[in-house]
């Protein structure tokens, strides 16, 4: 139970990214580490100056999902963002960005949210994520 | 919101966290946030709006070592009390 839980996150859009953000945060109430990778899409989308801008969704949502993820966040939902805060607020959750995915967006590591623990390669988080289960979102 | 006040069972509440209109999974964050400062012996009530805390807030209790004290439908909200124990 204690192994950590690993999230790889490629997917950059708002959806898949708040699901990962719940999944983290549920793990992080039960006191279970969480190690997040970030690559490819995902990673620009933990840009600072666009991490709270609108990242659409993926495309099975449609017209219908749109307009049901548009009103959850009216009624008050909170982002995944903030929800990823939150989740590293009362656990522990570290946020790596992918190294090879900064050089392929051309990131430098100062314009990453503060949210972003630091950058590795895979071997460091393969080394992180132990025995624990690696998820692929 | 932080108000005080006593369930119908008649336990004094220390603190009262008002996590309706949250959702999925705030308020139980929220609960985790106050049990933290707390201290032992406290009872915390949370009222959530969100159909899952029911479910889940007292799974996490137990798995926490805290102590379920109620559960309890109000109009339109549930409140879970719990008395932090560790």
């Amino acid at each position: 139970m204690d192994e950590p839980l690993n999230l790889v996150l490629f997917s950059g859009t708002d959806d898949k990214l708040q699901a990962a953000a719940i999944l983290t945060a549920g793990a992080a109430a039960l006191g279970r580490p969480v190690n997040v990778f970030l690559q490819y899409w995902a990673l620009d989308a933990f840009r600072a100056d666009r991490i709270d801008a609108d990242h659409g969704l993926a495309p099975e949502a449609g017209t219908a999902g749109r307009t049901a993820v548009d009103a959850l966040r009216k009624a008050g939902q909170a982002s995944w963002a903030e929800t990823l805060r939150q989740a590293k607020d009362i656990g522990s959750v570290d946020i790596q960005a992918c190294s090879l995915s900064m050089d392929l967006l051309g990131i430098d590591e100062t314009a990453l949210d503060p949210i972003v623990d630091g950058v590795e390669g895979v071997t460091a988080f393969h080394i992180s994520a132990g025995n624990g289960q690696i998820v692929f979102i | 919101m932080i108000e005080t006040a006593a369930t119908t069972a008649g336990t004094a509440i220390t603190r009262t966290i008002d996590a309706r209109g949250s959702y999925c999974p705030g308020p139980l964050m929220e609960l985790i946030r106050a049990i933290r400062e707390g201290q032992v012996g406290d009872v915390l009530a949370v009222r959530s709006t969100d159909g899952g805390s029911r479910v889940d807030i007292p799974k996490w209790i137990e798995k926490a070592g805290h102590r379920l004290v109620a559960l309890e439908t109000r109009d339109g909200f549930d409140e879970i009390v719990v008395e932090k124990v560790r």
